[in-house]
């Protein structure tokens, strides 16, 4: 079980989050003409790196926030976790 | 009985004053406090204990701790039964009863030994050769002979009536072990002011200290052991555990414990738990677990009598338990001669059969100096013998150890057998460290650490007590340093031992001509040399795949005794190195887990919590029938005198159509959503228009996810200015907020929006049918309830004798129909008074059966329809989509597949006979007698009793739907064996106008 550190509450136990996937990906803006292929890239296609992979958790029982978590995934090291809008 | 086997001089740790008897295979014995089931039986002179795995064959002690791979009893009977269990690890308690396992009909007598004699037909991976023809036998020949053949005890087939916790702890440093070095760092740390957690396996502390003639400090070993941990105990912060088994290694440190509280306790207390498992969180973790001492291979070394040398120690020192009056000890080292020198000291005449061609150690020669008889060059060949060791073929190893010189046979009645020390690795491994094979002990050893773990003592390779004491000290203070920043240095005590001197690293006996003696490897999984000799010769070269076709190292015992052996014998057979064939993965659990302290308290309704409206107590003393939705827990039906629940369903359903009804909707979804953005968020994320909603009214809306595909529905009311309230499904509800704040946090932080879930701040209850609106006018007097006070989808506050509530004007039923909400304390408040003052108008209270009926007949959808996979467009719901604005799946729903024109659709489906209702899952066809795979057309959805028409009636999503009304088609259900001609007709089979809910 991971210990996260949640940027809002500390270190806390893997059980209270839950993993939100790849948090490079932006999100398109609305409103905006975008190719078929950008969007399937956006809605189905994400990279699975060995290593380091910047990544959403949310503190799902805990504050409720989004935060983001720099993670090893070869070792499950994390090196750092920041609020969303901080750089990791 | 007379304890044969029992020294009378009072050597060992058990408590002589107080006998305590038990059963073993319906024998009574007795031993005394402080002995394992193994010590006890020992002493009694009992050695066959089980019958091994694959070939039955007779099986007696190896071990005197968790490294025991034969041992294995099944413990009392009925619920409390416990199968596999390590007679060397169950502690002697009054009235134990035990009987041996994988035995009929008797452990000296078994049939199932006929697999010994026709072992020439289950060689290694006899499995995958055997049963692969005829395909048909397999599924009624061989799979029930294997299944009966398969495991070892019997499972208890009832609850387990013990009771188990969970604990979660934290510490600074975790020290796993209490021999020499896992006492000395854990002494230093918490002197230096960290947090300790010392955990012992074994019921006594000390490790090695217990059976070593050492001295630490100028005391023995054992007085230093017991002083060490007086002084932890009394250190407040130091955590020490005995009986407690660290069995798991897994990330960011988290330990797993398993303590054993209450079986070795005559009188527990009722509520004392049976075990309790740890979860530690430490921020270092020391493992000195030290190491178990390996096997020779040798013909029939599996027969009961043979057993590790330091085990036969172990039951002197710790017990005075002789496991032999004519013992023979087989070493290839010097840790055997300790054994034989104890025998000696209790008036035994032990004969040492040693490999080496000689030793000069010093221990050799006190051995000399006690007349002990030692043989060297030779080894032992044969254990003769059935259900018992009773004469050794000893033989002289000739110049290259590949044959012998000559033979002769020794009478005998035990062999301690001693091939050195594998150090215990597994928690190391668990941890992520890659381990490296130590050359000079001839055994693997961890090496660069992947968390914050050190190995230290014999568990790192390291076999000298001073050594082992100053790195423990050293370990201890670095650590405790590193974390408490305080800075007090604790020095080793000096210490005293015998010198050890080289060890041979000979290990497997050859067969003599013309012999073809089994030579066992893994005594668990009966793996014998030529096992693992033709997986080799059949092209298994990786070990895991040897490990795999022949069962080495696996199970229970995770090849404590027989890791090393296995991996040398195909190292030596594949002319490689050790280190070259690498080993199997270590897994955890170290030690079997009992499931019920995996479970703890979470069993049966304390699995997941039970969440009840704040009505529930009404419900229940109204004759409901409950259901469960997702966690809660919802009154089905209200019953009345002996109807069942289709009658149920239509009174009540029936009731709210002609009269009016009262449903508790207390677990739909609440999210209170405030802020100036709000309606725009909620713009983006419905697929309908939001900016123009008025305060004081409601809409009903859909959200998609990003691929398009229908979340959730549900209406949303402007309550003020910034301020909404939304409405999602009960199974939902969670997802939808966590969605929310997805895109509130994560992709738009720039809309100033909060949300908050409601759900259990709110009571809720649905009043539905012709007669809501006189009703609420009587619940209401001051508040103007008329169609134009409160328009259809109109929203107000309002005053429930003096309780603040809430009215909306919504639907579910189709029918005239509100849902009033009071804070949750007053929910049984607004219950009572609604049907106090619906007594006029026949109101009725109606469960979730009835709820469907009405919306099911109305063509509303529900979760049965938004089942992951239907577009709104699916379920006729393409007018919510907004022309003129984007939002959160839109782009999607121009993808290929979603504009198809054939896409299944909602429609509604009508049994021909008007009489047999369809079963839910039913697939839609054309021809009912066709060949199978019969084309599906589509699925009925929901089904229900149309009390509007008194006859059957279905939703379906059917494929091309909308151009199929009116066309008959057959529903099949194969799993209720029916075929029912239908007619597809419109979703909306009720008032397809609306009228009612504008009346």
């Amino acid at each position: 079980m991971l210990e996260i550190k949640c940027p809002y509450c500390g270190k806390r136990s893997q059980n209270e989050f839950s993993y939100g996937g790849d948090a490079s990906v932006k999100r398109p803006p609305l409103g905006k003409e975008i190719s078929d292929k950008d969007w399937d890239d956006f809605v189905y296609f994400r990279k699975n790196p060995r290593g380091n992979h910047s990544e959403l958790w949310h503190h799902i029982a805990g504050c409720r926030q989004w935060f983001k978590v720099l993670r090893s995934t070869v070792t499950h090291e994390i090196f750092k976790t920041a609020k969303i809008n901080e750089d990791l | 009985m007379f304890q044969n086997f029992r020294l009378d001089k009072k050597v060992g740790y058990i408590n002589r004053d107080k006998k305590i008897s038990f059963s073993f295979n319906g024998k009574k014995y007795f031993g005394y406090e402080g002995d394992t089931l193994a010590s006890a039986l020992l002493a009694n002179g009992v050695h066959l204990v089980g019958r091994s795995f694959k070939y039955h064959r007779p099986r007696g002690f190896i071990a005197a701790g968790v490294d025991e791979p034969n041992a294995h009893v099944q413990l009392y009977s009925g619920a409390k039964t416990e199968p596999n269990a390590v007679a060397t690890t169950v502690e002697l308690v009054e009235g134990l009863v035990a009987k041996s396992q994988n035995c009929w009909p008797s452990v000296s007598f078994d049939f199932g030994e006929i697999n010994n004699l026709l072992n020439k037909f289950f060689p290694a991976g006899f499995y995958y050769k055997t049963f692969m023809w005829p395909k048909s036998f397999w599924h009624k020949i061989y799979e029930p002979i294997i299944r009966k053949a398969a495991g070892l005890g019997i499972a208890p087939l009832k609850p387990d009536p013990e009771r188990y916790e969970h604990k979660f702890e934290y510490c600074d440093i975790l020290v796993v072990g209490s021999g020499p070095s896992g006492l000395a760092s854990a002494l230093a740390a918490a002197k230096n002011g960290a947090k300790i957690i010392l955990a012992e396996d074994k019921p006594r502390f000390g490790g090695s200290l217990l059976t070593d003639e050492v001295t630490i400090g100028n005391k023995k070993g054992k007085e230093w052991a017991d002083e060490t941990i007086l002084q932890l105990q009394s250190m407040p912060n130091v955590i020490v555990k005995n009986r407690s088994q660290v069995f798991g290694y897994y990330d960011h440190n988290m330990m797993v414990m398993c303590e054993r509280i209450k079986d070795h306790i005559e009188k527990p207390d009722k509520f004392t738990p049976r075990q309790k498992l740890w979860y530690i969180r430490a921020k270092e973790v020391i493992i000195s677990t030290g190491s178990i001492e390996r096997p020779l291979v040798f013909g029939n070394n599996d027969r009961p009598g043979v057993m590790l040398a330091s085990a036969a120690k172990e039951y002197m020192k710790v017990y005075g338990v002789l496991v032999g009056k004519k013992p023979i000890i087989f070493t290839n080292n010097d840790s055997g001669y300790d054994t034989a020198i104890e025998f000696k000291k209790n008036g035994i005449d032990p004969l040492i059969i040693d490999i080496r061609k000689s030793s000069e150690s010093s221990i050799v020669n006190e051995a000399k100096s006690l007349d002990i008889s030692i043989k060297f060059s030779h080894g032992v060949v044969n254990a003769k013998g059935h259900l018992k060791v009773k004469s050794a073929t000893i033989g002289k190893l000739n110049i290259d150890k590949t044959g012998y010189e000559n033979f002769e046979d020794v009478n005998c009645d035990c062999i301690c057998v001693s091939g050195n020390w594998t150090p215990t690795v597994h928690l190391s491994s668990q941890s992520g460290n890659k381990l490296k094979f130590d050359d000079k002990i001839n055994a693997f050893i961890p090496n660069q650490s992947r968390q914050n773990e050190s190995t230290i003592g014999s568990a790192s390779g390291s076999y000298l007590l001073n050594e082992n004491l100053e790195q423990g000290f050293k370990k201890g203070y670095d650590l405790s340093k590193k974390i408490t920043k305080n800075d007090l240095k604790t020095a080793a005590p000096i210490s005293n031992e015998k010198s050890y001197g080289e060890q041979d690293k000979f290990w497997c006996m050859p067969l003599p001509n013309n012999k073809n003696y089994k030579r066992c490897v893994d005594f668990q999984n009966d793996v014998y040399v030529s096992d693992i000799e033709l997986a080799v010769r059949e092209g298994f070269r990786s070990i895991e795949h040897v490990k795999r076709y022949t069962t080495l190292g696996m199970a229970t015992d995770q090849g404590r005794t027989s890791n090393l052996n296995g991996l040398q014998l195909v190292s030596n057979i594949e002319k490689k190195i050790v280190p070259e064939v690498g080993h199997t993965t270590f897994r955890p659990p170290y030690t079997p887990v009992t499931i019920g302290a995996i479970v703890g308290r979470e069993v049966g309704k304390h699995y997941r919590p039970t969440r009840k409206s704040p009505m529930h107590s009404w419900h229940e003393n109204n004759n409901s029938v409950f259901v469960d939705a997702g966690l809660w827990l919802r009154p089905r039906y209200y019953k009345q005198d002996n109807e069942t629940l289709a009658d149920a369903a239509k009174r009540e359903a029936n009731n709210v159509r002609n009269n009016v009804g009262i449903c508790d909707v207390t677990s739909l979804g609440k999210i209170d959503i405030k802020g100036p953005d709000s309606a725009e968020f909620l713009n983006r994320i419905y697929t309908n228009a939001w900016l123009k909603l008025s305060i004081g009214k409601a809409r009903y809306g859909v959200m998609l996810r990003e691929d398009g595909i229908v979340l959730d529905d549900g209406t949303t009311t402007r309550i003020s200015e910034n301020h909404y309230h939304m409405t999602t499904t009960t199974a939902q509800a969670a997802n939808v907020l966590t969605h929310l704040e997805y895109y509130l946090q994560v992709v738009w932080p720039e809309l100033s929006v909060n949300v908050l879930s409601t759900t259990e701040q709110w009571a809720g209850v649905a009043l539905a049918g012709p007669n809501s609106r006189n009703l609420l006018s009587q619940l209401f007097p001051k508040t103007d309830t008329s169609n134009e006070g409160i328009p259809f989808m109109g929203y107000k506050k309002a005053d429930l004798f003096g309780v603040p509530a809430r009215i909306f004007r919504i639907s579910f039923s189709g029918e005239l129909a509100y849902e009033i909400n009071v804070e949750s304390g007053y929910g049984v408040f607004m219950w009572e008074k609604i049907m106090q003052l619906g007594k006029e108008t026949n109101i009725e209270p109606y469960g979730t059966e009835a709820l469907s009926t009405l919306r099911i007949e109305m063509g509303h959808v529900a979760g049965s329809e938004i089942d992951g996979r239907v577009i709104p467009s699916d379920l006729s719901l393409d007018g919510m989509l907004s022309k003129k604005k984007d939002f959160i799946g839109k782009r999607s729903l121009n993808r290929e597949a979603f504009i198809n024109p054939n896409r299944e659709k909602i429609v509604g489906v009508v049994p021909l006979d008007k009489k047999t209702m369809i079963p839910e899952g039913s697939h839609l066809v054309t021809d009912n007698k066709a060949s199978l795979p019969n084309p599906k057309l589509g699925h009925i959805s929901a089904s229900c009793w149309s009390v509007e028409y008194n006859n059957p009636f279905s939703l379906a999503i059917l494929k091309d739907g909308k151009k199929k009304i009116g066309e008959k088609l057959y529903a099949l259900s194969p799993l209720k064996n029916k075929s029912i001609p239908v007619e597809i007709v419109s979703s909306h089979y009720v008032d397809p106008k609306g009228k009612r809910v504008r009346s």
